[in-house]
């Protein structure tokens, strides 16, 4: 791409990021996208190692919940002294917390890749989330440390009360966050990172340290989930042990790879796309958990690319219109689909509801607003019926859909995708 | 002047098993010099031990003078020696292009410099589009390495030796398992690459050896044997015993 087009592509963005609170002005809205802001930096500074440098990271909450910690005290101290330092700028504490922890345990961290590397980020999680449960002064034991936004000194007469001022304030630092991740790819430190990722044993021998290549990249991505921290902790007021812990640290892997780790907006698609199945299935249903899990292993083991993966893949075919050919096949292979999924849903809430809810409640259910009794063999095996019969289908259904690919990837055009 | 390089009673054992037994060498600045040896000789593993992938168990190892024994991969190839693999060992996402981009930016002074554009580096871009159309790949330029077809791959492998600009360059195998035109092709890329620098090859297919070296070292159960001009080579009745046999071009 020119860069032209960069400069579209981050117009865009900024437009998106401006408009969004317009096109969806509910309460609920703006509080699900000020959390997608948030999750929208962690996830790409989380892309940095896995993505980028192919560090793959149990541990990297360690940062943006050590950084939200010390954005909260910040803030605190800040209101508490009357210090001339408005809302703002506390991103900025984060970054620097995050660059300070990142370089402590960056220094213990990457002197191994591959499994080492996972282990240590793994044992280095657990570590801090132990030594936060004792140290209560810093962490605040089980009610975590919270803060008041509003207590500092007003900027420009905003005081950040209102949800609408704090998304803007997460846009803003989104924003810049996307540029400067996005501009590091482009730098020959971004590129050594790529070359680590792919063959860091013949990067030796032009001269580059994978070590410290691999430090420089942990540092940064530490900084940028410091900013990510600070500004959780300004969307808040609080923070707590959930945040420093290993499901957060889970969290933000499940978003890269979701995404897809391969493309730099793959995080961004898939923090937008969880955080929004996590605001919205949590209340649908009791079992959400249960359904990331399985969409996290559907994506392992059918589209490792993620979604930008998968779009990556259409993108030539949609360009030259040729993506029509595959439609009738997608068409033919969607609704066993959906039988498989509408049966897999079925039998996951039936099973729910009899194992931990019919004791209290009783058998009845309703299903996508269709009333049943989980104790009656029917709904059972109409669920059955529907998720054999979809999973036979999508089996036989698949054929077409690999045919369909070879037959608009072999018309002539479109060599440059196999060549 | 000092050689280029010259190793001095190297030793290499795994575990028990000793490798390189005592090993002795000279390669003098500016000549094109082949190790040739039967296989397990120990040729890879002398490479290994003079680009610092593996560490000498005993020995010196100078490169132009300076030792260079027990030195990290990286800090071999800032003092000016670049190697390419005999197992192809390029970038495999990254695209033909990228890979040659990467290999100067060390030479060029970039070091980890996360504050510049990489495509606002002008001697840098120069540089990658000129190695890229010494090796031959210039259609290929946008093509990620790992897609090359096996003769292009070895080209890149090559190119990425070769763009830093290290004076003192190593070859292992850069013709092995080539047909017989690519191996033509690949003689005449290395003859241009290696002009006025000094080449370390280590090559199986005879005609190639004794086509391009000025000199010749015969490596047989980690000692070398004999290390001489490719005619007293030739000539030389402890080598063709040892290796050559009746493998001896006529």
């Amino acid at each position: 791409m020119t860069g032209m087009r960069y400069l579209l592509c981050f117009a865009a963005v900024a437009v998106a990021l401006l408009i969004a609170p317009v096109v969806f002005p509910s309460s609920v809205a703006i509080t699900t996208m000020s959390l997608m802001g948030v999750m929208i930096i962690f996830a790409l500074s989380y892309n940095m190692l896995l993505g980028q440098t192919g560090l793959l990271s149990f541990g990297h909450a360690v940062y943006y919940g050590l950084a939200g910690f010390c954005a909260a005290h910040a803030m605190n101290i800040i209101a508490a002294g009357k210090l001339p330092v408005p809302l703002p700028v506390i991103p900025l504490v984060g970054a620097a917390a995050g660059l300070f922890f990142g370089v402590i345990f960056g220094a213990v961290s990457t002197r191994r890749a591959g499994t080492v590397f996972a282990m240590i980020s793994l044992g280095l999680g657990e570590l801090v989330a132990a030594f936060a449960l004792v140290l209560h002064t810093f962490f605040g034991g089980e009610d975590g440390i919270s803060t008041n936004r509003t207590k500092l000194l007003a900027f420009f007469g905003y005081k950040f009360g209102p949800q609408i001022q704090v998304y803007y304030l997460i846009a803003f630092w989104c924003f810049v966050c996307i540029v400067l991740m996005y501009a590091l790819t482009r730098t020959p430190f971004g590129r050594m990172c790529n070359a680590v990722r792919d063959n860091p044993e013949r990067v030796e021998f032009i001269g580059y340290s994978t070590q410290r290549v691999r430090f420089q990249a942990f540092v940064l991505s530490a900084m940028f989930a410091g900013v990510a921290g600070a500004l959780a902790a300004i969307n808040f007021e609080l923070m707590n042990l959930q945040s420093i812990g290993a499901a957060a640290s889970g969290q933000v892997l499940l978003m890269s790879f979701v995404g897809g780790a391969g493309h730099f907006a793959g995080p961004v698609i898939g923090a937008i796309f969880v955080t929004f199945l996590q605001v919205s299935l949590s209340d649908i249903t009791k079992a959400w958990m249960l359904y990331f899990g399985l969409m996290f292993i559907f994506i392992v083991m059918y589209a490792p690319g993620g979604m930008a993966g998968w779009l990556a893949l259409h993108w030539p075919l949609l360009r030259n219109g040729r993506i029509v050919r595959l439609l009738p096949a997608y068409a033919l292979a969607a609704v066993p689909m959906l039988g498989l999924a509408l049966g897999g849903v079925m039998l996951i809430e039936l099973a729910h509801h009899m194992l931990v809810q019919a004791a209290s409640d009783g058998p009845q259910l309703s299903i996508f607003g269709i009333p049943m009794n989980g104790a009656s063999p029917w709904p059972w095996l109409a669920a059955l019926v529907l998720f054999a019969g979809g999973a036979f289908g999508v089996r036989a259904a698949w054929p077409r859909v690999a045919d369909a690919w070879g037959r608009a990837l072999a018309a002539p055009g479109t060599t440059k995708v196999n060549s | 002047m000092n050689p280029a390089i010259a190793l001095r009673d190297v030793r290499k054992s795994f575990g028990p098993t000793e490798i390189i037994r005592g090993l002795n060498l000279t390669v003098n600045r500016g000549e094109r010099h082949a190790v040739i040896g039967p296989n397990g000789a120990g040729k890879s593993t002398m490479f290994h031990l003079i680009s610092g992938r593996l560490q000498a168990s005993s020995g010196v190892i100078e490169l132009k003078g300076e030792d260079i024994t027990g030195l990290r991969p990286y800090e071999i190839n800032r003092r000016g020696l670049s190697r390419s693999f005999q197992i192809t060992n390029i970038f495999p996402k990254l695209s033909v292009y990228e890979n040659l981009r990467c290999a100067v930016l060390w030479s060029l002074g970039y070091r980890y410099a996360f504050w510049r554009f990489v495509d606002r580096l002008k001697d840098a871009n120069e540089r990658a589009e000129e190695v890229l159309e010494m090796i031959g790949l210039t259609a290929r330029r946008d093509t990620p390495a790992g897609v090359l077809a096996y003769a292009d791959q070895r080209a890149l492998e090559i190119g990425v030796t070769i763009a830093g600009g290290a004076d003192v360059i190593m070859l292992d195998e850069p013709t092995a398992g080539m047909s017989h035109a690519e191996t033509e092709q690949a003689v005449a890329l290395i003859r241009k690459v290696s002009e006025g620098r000094t080449l370390i090859m280590v090559e199986h297919d005879m005609g190639v050896v004794f086509g391009l070296a000025d000199r010749i070292s015969v490596l047989v159960y980690g000692q070398i044997i004999a290390s001489d001009t490719p005619q007293a080579i030739r000539a030389n009745p402890a080598v063709r015993e040892a290796y050559l046999g009746e493998e001896a071009p006529a």
